[in-house]
């Protein structure tokens, strides 16, 4: 065996090491997330919450995915059954890959490249072709709506999304995580969400339109579109966006630590539990707002993105340009 | 064997079909019965262009129950837990509607203290039916958390109710000639506790939700209902209130002891979904004021008057107009001088604002659309009767 070989071997081994943990970690965060959002759905609505099953209604997001795998699988008889099928597996398949470089900890890099940032963004852009697929294959008229609100709801959000990602970048002069993190300090005014607010704000907006969640749920709108692109699943199909849902909403939570909270960087604490609570506090944000927020309309979501979110990101970039210019 | 074509088994083949051709950009979409913005069953058409709505057709009939032909196999008595059933949110008025009808087509007089009873629990109802509606309009909108702070508030009025009647949703609690039954010796404090609580609770709901942004942006603008339009198709109640004109079935043409208490009655000009929204959160306000003056003058006396067992109204024909939650509750009665109405005729508030809906929903989006069905409070029993 030549040294190439035992490198590939090695490198391999890792990967499938990551993807394992990783496949654990979804699973569990998504367990845990559903709890933590029904709790707080809970405290919001002056009610207590899952309180029955297990201490404090801990197990109640177990009990529910056992329901929703005894579920049977319904098929539209109309509806086009390959894309039917096919749209789950797209929501999740590129969900498990953003997890690839994501910076947990600086001493454990699963696949060291420096591209990690435009990986993730460019696999979860690939999320909405799962929810396109999914209102054409279904043959239903509110999941085609779903479907299109969808579409350009997430071409809207990704253009300022990117660009301020991108300022940060710049001012890293990296597009790799644990580059990005690394040029930031453990303390607050050491992070680039301090020194660039502006390019935060926009991200977790735009993070939260991405990730479909309320105030801008609107292809699943559930008051308009009955359920909007997930209509006609049942069951795990259902099951599946759900799960590709809350991934999706780590994944968010986990860039926006990392680019503008110094991710794992903190006194005191372990890296890994570090950036574990700042992914967490984000995600307490999303959930607060979901619980607080009236939806809003289809047009004022896209002026939202057009008219104010993408002038003000091309203006945060060209600042970040100059921060970078003067080495701040 | 003959051969199944899926396609051709779907759809509802009653409405109109889609046609591929000069029709090709539009879609017909059926909103409802089963949709969770049309609270109830009731089954709305849509042709689309886009998002955009071309033409909105209400569909009626869908829990259609015959209470006006079951009015006329009942005894006069036996009718009144229809009347309950008609609108589940606001009984009393259909209660007070029926019932008043029949004692002045029977010439009774009904005793002091069951006249102010009637304005209390009316007034009671009024406040839960409208915080129901808060609730759900806001859900239609998308906030979800609103509903069970309602809902909390509703608790204590059922509560009182409850005490007061012995059911907590479907009352008939009024019979002819008065009400069933006197209220417990503390009702008196409990109104008064639950009006200021009512009072705290309503600065939060003005600042945490009225004012807010995204609700404003789908409130503000959407359904504009001219005056003008909304005399022809008459609407009553809060729609019309939202549009300008200070039209109330209680001051109009006043009814039991109303002209004895003094209120305001809330008039907003915009005549948008927002107007309508804030003219039924003022009628909060104007409710606890009437449970106020109401329950501060309740006088000592019998409940109801005895009518016999063998009741049977002199031939004729008499009507009674009341301001239900959604507007003017109207009901007509026709004796033949037997024991059993000769025709009961009940109007429905919400028939009336429903017909409204293809007018105001024509040419806005789909969520629009929800927002305007949502502010004119539709209770769908009450519009298929």
């Amino acid at each position: 065996m030549n040294a190439f070989s035992l490198l590939f071997t090695y490198t391999a081994a890792r990967l499938v090491l990551w993807m394992v943990l990783m496949f654990a970690f979804v699973g569990l965060n998504a367990l845990v997330l559903v709890w933590v959002e029904r709790k707080v759905a809970g405290y919001v609505q002056l009610r207590p919450g899952p309180l029955h099953v297990g201490p404090q209604g801990l197990l109640q997001p177990l009990a529910d995915a056992v329901k929703l795998m005894g579920k049977q699988l319904l098929t539209p008889a109309a509806g086009d059954k390959v894309l039917f099928w096919a749209a789950p597996l797209l929501a999740f398949t590129p969900v498990m890959v953003c997890f690839l470089p994501m910076p947990f900890d600086p001493r454990f890099n699963p696949l060291p490249m420096n591209l990690g940032l435009v990986l993730i963004l460019a696999f979860s852009g690939l999320g909405v072709v799962s929810l396109c697929l999914a209102g054409w294959g279904s043959n239903n008229k509110w999941s085609l709506l779903g479907a299109a609100r969808a579409v350009a709801q997430s071409v809207a959000y990704e253009v300022p999304l990117l660009l301020s990602a991108m300022a940060v970048a710049i001012c890293a002069g990296s597009l790799d995580l644990y580059t990005i993190v690394g040029r930031q300090g453990g303390w607050p005014w050491q992070w680039y969400g301090v020194k660039n607010p502006l390019a935060f704000v926009i991200f977790l907006i735009c993070a939260v339109a991405e990730t479909n969640r309320a105030p801008f749920d609107l292809p699943e709108g559930e008051s308009e579109l009955t359920a909007g692109f997930h209509t006609e699943y049942s069951g795990m199909g259902f099951g599946i966006f759900f799960l590709a849902e809350y991934a999706n909403m780590v994944i968010v939570s986990g860039v926006a630590a990392a680019l503008f909270l110094g991710g794992w960087q903190g006194p005191f604490l372990p890296g890994v539990w570090w950036f574990l609570l700042k992914i967490y506090g984000i995600l307490l944000f999303i959930i607060w707002l979901r619980w607080t927020f009236p939806r809003v309309r289809f047009d004022q979501l896209l002026n939202l993105s057009w008219k104010w979110l993408t002038p003000l990101a091309l203006l945060d970039f060209a600042l970040a340009v100059v921060m970078a210019g003067m080495r701040i | 064997m003959p051969t199944l074509d899926p396609i051709a088994m779907l759809g509802d083949r009653s409405s109109v079909r889609f046609e591929p051709g000069p029709t090709e950009d539009k879609m017909i979409l059926n909103m409802g019965p089963q949709h969770p913005s049309t609270h109830g069953v009731l089954r709305i058409m849509l042709e689309l262009d886009g998002e955009y709505i071309l033409r909105a057709e209400p569909i009626l009939g869908y829990v259609h129950r015959m209470h006006e032909w079951i009015a006329e196999q009942k005894t006069y008595m036996q009718f009144i837990p229809n009347m309950g059933r008609v609108d589940y949110l606001h009984a009393m008025a259909w209660n007070w509607a029926y019932v008043g009808a029949v004692e002045r087509l029977a010439g009774i007089e009904v005793p002091e203290r069951a006249e102010y009873i009637r304005v209390a629990v009316t007034e009671l109802n009024r406040i839960s039916s409208h915080l129901v509606w808060w609730g759900a309009y806001l859900l239609d909108l998308g906030a979800f958390t609103p509903i069970l702070y309602a809902f909390d508030d509703r608790e204590q009025i059922l509560d009182i109710l409850q005490d007061v009647t012995g059911s907590r949703l479907t009352y008939s609690y009024f019979t002819i000639g008065g009400v069933y039954n006197d209220v417990p010796a503390d009702f008196r404090e409990r109104c008064i506790k639950f009006v200021s609580r009512m009072r705290s609770q309503l600065p939060m709901y003005r600042d945490l939700v009225t004012s807010n942004a995204i609700l404003r942006g789908r409130c503000e603008g959407i359904g504009e209902l001219t005056a003008e339009v909304a005399r022809r198709y008459g609407a009553t109640g809060p729609v019309l209130r939202g549009s300008g004109i200070a039209s109330d079935t209680r001051t109009s043409e006043p009814y039991g002891v109303y002209d004895r208490f003094h209120f305001r009655i809330p008039t907003y000009t915009e005549g948008d979904a927002m107007a309508r929204y804030r003219v039924r959160l003022d009628e909060l306000e104007t409710s606890c004021e009437i449970i106020e003056q109401a329950v501060a003058n309740l006088p000592e006396g019998p409940i109801a008057t005895k009518i016999s067992r063998n009741f049977k109204p002199p031939k004729g024909e008499a009507s009674m107009a009341v301001e239900g939650a959604r507007g003017k509750v109207l009901v007509h009665v026709r004796s033949d001088g037997g024991p059993k109405p000769y025709r009961v005729k009940l109007r429905a508030p919400g028939f009336s604002n429903l017909s409204l809906f293809p007018e105001l929903a024509q040419g806005t989006l789909i969520a629009d659309a929800v927002s305007i069905l949502g502010s004119l409070d539709l209770v769908i029993p009450e519009i298929d009767r």
